[in-house]
């Protein structure tokens, strides 16, 4: 199963380190990773998709809130959330023909072109990761030279939010 | 960018301050001051250049801390542990920068694997050079970052006193463990004109008391009811004082308790409900009553795989619960029924208090119900005891142990190192209190045992420590018997001498056609002459009537003493359950 972990951290030097430490050391893989300030000065928010079932999951959150300087670990993907991931695709376009079609691709998916020549484009996408898969997956018979992927970010809803405030006062 | 070459000579030059608390003072002030104000008069360690400053208001602050200089890193973290294993205290150690460093990360993860609260200061090249693979430069940050509790790179001289403290609070707090602080060179020499900050702190000092009145209701049900129940208990009882309570709730209760290794002293191995250690080489009775049981009640353990043996035939018939301190814990291995996080003191006494809650009735048709399990853990018990070979020629191991614990009414602490003997003192050695027993548990690491007894007898003066070691662990951190002399710590050593790398060579025996691969230790120095050129008393012992004189001898003697008792070479620790196997695969002999 795949999950989006959810981690605010300290902003110090080699506590990033610490979380990934953690899931090297025990056998834990990351699929991806993205680091951020948040609102609160002196603190970042770590978002990592991992693979594993219930009992991983909830065994790396843990170890995870034991170290010093985590204040929060939770799975934001045990509720209902939103994930985004943006792409930089640099594609061929040798032909106007393939020009065309691709700048229909990057209406269809709401994508962007960001940088063009005679015969490349780079386009960026984002959204949920099916969105971005597919995209590139069309993409793909063009010819691409290149893809930079962020990683994920994910936010609970805002009804998910409600939902938990509804059960604590409950 | 800085120039490297001034920032260095700045440090080098850098002039005292003027001392009283409140002027400004250099960094090694602080924090040989904050060390003090966190209850430190004992600390265990080797200079070198990154630490030059540190060392120089260690001589200044000498009547306040007394600075153990050991000859070997590793020897200044174990002997931090032994002080803080036989104490309960936070242990502390400082070492220079690179390869003092490397040496004590042994020590480190020693401390870690078995929850011991310790604060190991590593000096650090100046923060300009570091990485710049710059002489005695290594990354301990990184280095020790999976084998401790928490660690620091100090970056400002402002916030090192805050660091300290906390520190000391992380090491000691909720399950306790290694805390290292690394300390750059400039920084000890910049003078501090105020704290910066006080550090965001995860770690609350108090234990976490047992809230969860709604659980300790349905445990507490569940051990009034059990028909075949068994206390499974770690070194959290150690950890967390919790042995009085534990005697309590077993008595009331009348249950059959199982220390682990850790565990051992946590329950009085001669009280009539003791089964015994259990695990890999633990008592039939324990191991057969776990596997039996129908409610296995843990405590302050994490089912490590020397216990349980293979995970799915682990106490397969029982109901699981698990009480633990620390929530990655619960579930870590094995996948509790019922959890309770807290502090083990704690829980056990709010299970006392639930029991007694619901009257004596209960109680008594419980205990009723249990009659029958206590014939079978009788049956067990009688039918395959733990038998100490005894010989009139030669020294057997066991009679060993047997003998030390008569010479010492039984009231020694016994540290180990790791091998055969630390199995055969663990089985053979009747414990009454915690923290007598003093072992490498986790990481079971050779060397361990004589710097350990050395901080655990500085702890304990008044008390005899005897450090029973391997002829091979023996010489991994020998150096330190002159440390024990420079410093009049009286010391005992008994060395196991069977002339192997005995544990290494019974599973060779067992398991690899007796193939001694090797393992052969007859090539030894003369250990006598060896305790001598030291300043030790050096006994040796062939004969079971010499072991007996000798071991007189040595415990009147006022200072070091090192025993080589010549044992059986190819004796072997039985019962042994085969690494990751069933409990019904036990090799009795
Ligand atoms: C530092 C270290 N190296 C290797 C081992 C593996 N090991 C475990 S027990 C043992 C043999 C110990 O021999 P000795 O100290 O003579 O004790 P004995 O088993 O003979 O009582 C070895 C090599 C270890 N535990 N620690
Ligand atoms: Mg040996």
């Amino acid at each position: 199963m795949r999950n989006t972990l959810s981690i605010l951290v300290a902003d110090e030097p080699g506590e990033l380190s610490r979380i990934v430490g953690l899931f090297s050391s025990r056998g834990y893989n990351i699929e991806t990773i993205s680091v951020g300030k948040t609102l609160e000065d002196g603190w970042s928010r770590c978002t990592i998709v991992t693979e594993g079932d219930a009992a991983i999951v909830e065994q790396i959150l843990k170890q995870c809130e034991r170290l010093a300087r985590v204040r929060e670990a939770k799975a934001v993907t045990s509720q209902p959330h939103i994930e985004r991931e943006m792409a930089l695709i640099d594609v061929n376009a040798l032909t106007p023909d393939d020009r065309a079609e691709i700048k229909n691709l990057v209406d269809i998916f709401r994508a962007k072109i960001v940088d063009i020549t005679h015969d490349r484009m780079i386009v960026e996408a984002s959204g949920n990761k099916e969105k971005v898969d597919r995209f590139i997956g069309l993409l793909e018979s063009f010819g691409m030279n290149e893809v930079v992927r962020t990683g994920y970010v994910a936010i609970n809803t805002l009804m998910a939010d409600k939902g938990s405030a509804l059960q604590q006062t409950a | 960018m800085r120039d490297v070459a001034t920032v260095v000579e700045t440090v080098e030059t850098a002039e005292l301050s003027d001392t009283s608390a409140n002027k400004p003072m250099r960094g090694a002030e602080v924090l040989v001051r904050s060390l003090i104000r966190n209850g430190v008069d004992t600390i265990f360690g080797l200079p070198g250049g990154a630490v030059l400053h540190i060392y120089d208001e260690l001589w200044r602050f000498r009547d306040e801390i007394t600075h153990y200089l050991v000859r070997h890193e590793q020897g200044a973290v174990h002997a931090a542990e032994g002080y803080a294993r036989a104490t309960g205290k936070v242990g502390a150690a400082v070492v220079t920068s690179g390869p003092g460093a490397t040496n004590a990360v042994t020590g480190i993860a020693t401390a870690y694997m078995d929850s011991i609260p310790l604060v190991v200061i590593t000096g650090q090249v100046p923060l300009p050079v570091i990485g710049t693979d710059a002489f005695q430069e290594v990354d301990t940050f990184g280095i020790t970052l999976p084998i401790v509790k928490h660690n620091y790179l100090v970056r400002d001289v402002r916030d090192l006193a805050a660091i300290v403290d906390e520190a000391f609070r992380i090491a000691a707090s909720g399950k306790p463990g290694p805390v290292v602080i690394d300390l750059p060179k400039d920084i000890t020499a910049h003078i501090c004109d105020g704290p910066r900050r006080c550090h965001y702190d995860a770690a609350s000092a108090a234990a976490p008391a047992c809230t969860d009145t709604q659980t300790v209701d349905i445990i507490a049900d569940r051990l009034i009811n059990a028909e075949r129940p068994v206390f499974y208990v770690g070194g959290g009882i150690v950890t967390s004082g919790a042995a009085y309570a534990l005697i309590e709730l077993a008595e009331k209760l009348a249950a059959p308790v199982t220390p682990t290794l850790m565990g051992l002293g946590g329950f009085p191995t001669a009280h009539k409900l003791s089964l015994g250690m259990l695990g890999m080489h633990g008592t039939y009775a324990a191991n057969m009553a776990v596997s039996e049981s129908d409610l296995l009640v843990a405590v302050g353990v994490r089912f490590d795989d020397r216990v349980t043996g293979k995970l799915a035939t682990f106490a397969p018939q029982a109901e699981i619960i698990h009480i633990d301190i620390d929530p990655s814990n619960i579930g870590k291995v094995k996948q509790p029924h019922i959890s309770l996080v807290s502090d083990a003191k704690p829980a056990l006494e709010a299970l006392l208090a639930a029991i007694a809650e619901r009257g004596d009735g209960p109680l008594a048709a419980g205990k009723a119900a249990r009659l029958d399990w206590w014939k079978k853990l009788s049956g067990w018990r009688n039918s395959v005891p733990l038998v100490c070979e005894t010989s009139e020629t030669e020294i057997k191991p066991q009679q060993v142990i047997e003998e030390l614990h008569r010479a010492t009414n039984g009231d020694a602490v016994i540290v180990t190192d790791v091998g055969q003997h630390q199995m055969w003192a663990a089985q053979f050695y009747p414990f009454k209190r915690t923290r007598q027993w003093i072992t490498s548990g986790g990481l079971g690491t050779m060397g361990f045992g004589l710097p350990a007894a050395l901080g655990a007898q500085l702890a304990l003066p008044e008390q005899t420590v005897v450090a029973v070691v391997g002829d091979g662990g023996f010489q991994m951190t020998n150096q330190e018997l002159i440390t024990a002399i420079q410093y009049n710590i009286p010391l005992k050593v008994l060395i196991m001498n069977n002339g192997y790398l005995g544990m290494v060579r019974q599973w060779q025996e067992m398991f690899y056609d007796r193939a001694y691969s090797e393992v052969d230790l007859s090539i030894s120095p003369d250990f006598v002459k060896l305790a001598e050129a030291y300043g030790a008393q050096g006994l040796r012992a062939t004969t079971p009537a010499e072991l007996t004189s000798a071991l007189r001898q040595g415990l009147e003697h006022k200072g070091v003493t090192v025993w080589d008792i010549v044992v059986t070479k190819e004796e072997n620790v039985f019962p042994i359950i085969p690494a990751g196997q069933d409990t019904r695969n036990m090799i009795l002999k």
